[in-house]
């Protein structure tokens, strides 16, 4: 019973995303929609064939850019979520800047990063990582900073430093919560990538698709996409499997198994 | 035998105190080197802020505190403390987290590595005592709250602190398991001669396990009676249903009764 309800949840996935393309498919066709509105998923999958070169190409940039800026937001927001947890001082201080810097639509940075930089790979790596540390050092300075008293009572009257007790309790105790924040970050930084390269790039997934509107290239704008959210989805995938792993001990509850 | 903890004429404002009114007012207690203290008084009488300042993990306003011969002026590193809530860390197995102490105190804390071996040895064995034997490796979410107190009994004790603080470690349990956890302790504190201090709200608690029982007014706290317990050691449940113990009990509750008609 429970081995047939696993399976139904292993395929459900599947059989909602087959079934949405379907249902689009299905749509187009009956009502006659004009491929130049909407084509048909099998046009978009014709159109995926045809450019596979162009669009593997283009992908495996954008992929690049992504994973770059990534790295940097993690490993950035992981220093500045750990300053922030540890001192109230930094963390009023520094909340307000963090916000508004937060609320400025990254696509009106990203002129500012080519007056610098100039056209490359450094836009779109830098708009990644821009769009993406927020969250996680939101997450991990929560983590951080809801530090249960007792267990730090039982450690300082061990002795302990501020610093030991970030490192054995803030840091682990802030783990799901970072791994949460992952799997806004890494979707974030794919739209940051994606917009840097539209504005500041000769080549990746955003130039592609830049180009290809100018060109009216309908299915190719559509391949494009389809392709971005398919790689979008393999990265979020990843981020849930290296959570699962890391923070299993989180995950104890009948809500985290269902 | 010399005080081992000395809490003389000490008041207590917390910063964050509104009203700035005290939480504890001219308190004194003197506790002997090796003695099982306890301390009962009404809720909310600052037992706690008792326990945070021979820990030095608060300063006295006034008044002074002395253990072990220094006067506090940091955290004393030489205490263990368990609470009501076991704060076993979530992530870290049974043993692991039995071994956290290790990796904070000196000199312990710089030869861990070289001595994993030994000290894990050493963290079995203490498991073994409590009746944890070869649970080390279970995470604390996987063992019954009793379990859980007697595991953080035992990170308490593991690197051998010459004072043991314990605020109500056995309030959340039922009642069988926290008679089982009193023989426990009992005799963890027979076998090591650790000096002990335990906060309670259960006077037979207290008359159970203590040599001495102080007994605190309600806000701003002090002591208002200071009871010694004659009852022979070992001591054996049994004779927590003999005439002798139930008269202690009894005298106590007055106390305590009277304490909270003063507040």
């Amino acid at each position: 019973m429970a081995k047939r309800a696993d399976r139904t949840l292993a395929l459900a996935p599947w059989v909602f995303t087959i079934g949405f393309f379907l249902l689009w498919e299905f749509a187009c066709r009956v009502l006659g929609v004009s491929p130049f509105v909407l084509p048909a998923p099998s046009s978009v999958l014709a159109a995926i064939w045809e450019y596979r070169t162009q669009l593997t190409y283009h992908g495996f940039h954008t992929l690049w850019m992504t994973l770059a800026g990534f790295g940097l937001a993690v490993v950035f927001g992981l220093l500045l979520g750990m300053a922030l947890g540890a001192s109230q001082i930094v963390n009023a201080g520094s909340y307000p800047l963090l916000v508004g810097f937060n609320s400025i639509p990254k696509v009106a940075v990203v002129p500012i990063l080519v007056f610098w930089f100039g056209v490359g790979w450094l836009p779109p790596v830098l708009t990644a990582f821009l769009i993406s540390f927020f969250p996680i050092v939101v997450n991990v300075a929560t983590g951080i900073s809801t530090i249960e008293p007792e267990t730090e009572d039982v450690l300082r009257a061990l002795g302990a430093s501020k610093a030991d007790i970030i490192m054995k309790v803030g840091v682990p105790r802030a783990m799901p919560y970072f791994f949460g924040s992952l799997k806004v970050a890494i979707t974030l930084a794919y739209v940051g990538s994606v917009i840097g390269e539209q504005n500041a790039s000769n080549v990746g997934i955003g130039n592609l698709l830049t180009r290809a509107s100018a060109a009216f290239e309908v299915p190719l704008v559509w391949a494009a996409l389809v392709v971005l959210a398919v790689m979008g989805v393999v990265m979020y995938t990843m981020t849930v499997m290296v959570e699962r792993s890391m923070t299993g001990w989180a995950q104890r509850s009948q809500m985290a198994a269902a | 035998m010399k005080a081992f903890v000395d809490i003389h004429d000490v008041t207590h404002i917390y910063g964050g105190a509104e009203d700035g009114a005290p939480a504890v007012q001219g308190l004194s207690l003197k506790v002997r080197e090796g003695e099982f203290a306890a301390i009962v008084g009404p809720s909310g009488c600052g037992k706690s802020t008792l326990m945070k300042l021979a820990t030095g993990l608060q300063f006295p306003k006034e008044g002074t505190v002395i253990v072990d011969g220094k006067q506090v002026s940091a955290p004393v590193k030489l205490a263990g403390m368990a609470f009501q809530n076991p704060t076993m860390l979530p992530w870290r197995t049974t043993l692991q987290n039995l071994l956290l102490p290790l990796e904070i105190v000196q000199p312990h804390r710089s030869q861990i590595r070289r001595r994993k071996a030994e000290y894990v040895a050493k963290a079995e064995a203490l498991l073994a005592q409590v009746g944890l034997k070869g649970q080390g490796d279970k995470y604390p979410w996987q063992l019954s709250g009793g379990m859980q107190q007697r595991a953080s009994l035992c990170r308490a004790l593991i690197h051998e602190p010459k004072l043991l603080m314990l605020d109500e470690p056995f309030g959340a349990l039922d009642a069988f398991t926290r008679e089982e956890l009193w023989c426990v302790i009992r005799d963890l504190h027979a076998q090591r001669g650790v000096t002990v201090i335990l906060v309670t709200h259960d006077l037979r608690e207290a008359v159970f396990l203590a040599d001495r029982i102080f007994c605190m007014s309600s806000r701003p706290g002090r002591i208002i009676v200071e009871r010694e317990v004659e009852l022979p050691r070992p001591r054996d449940l049994e004779v927590t249903y003999t005439p002798a113990f139930t008269d202690i009990v009894h005298e106590l509750r007055g106390h305590i009764a009277h304490a909270r008609k003063a507040a």
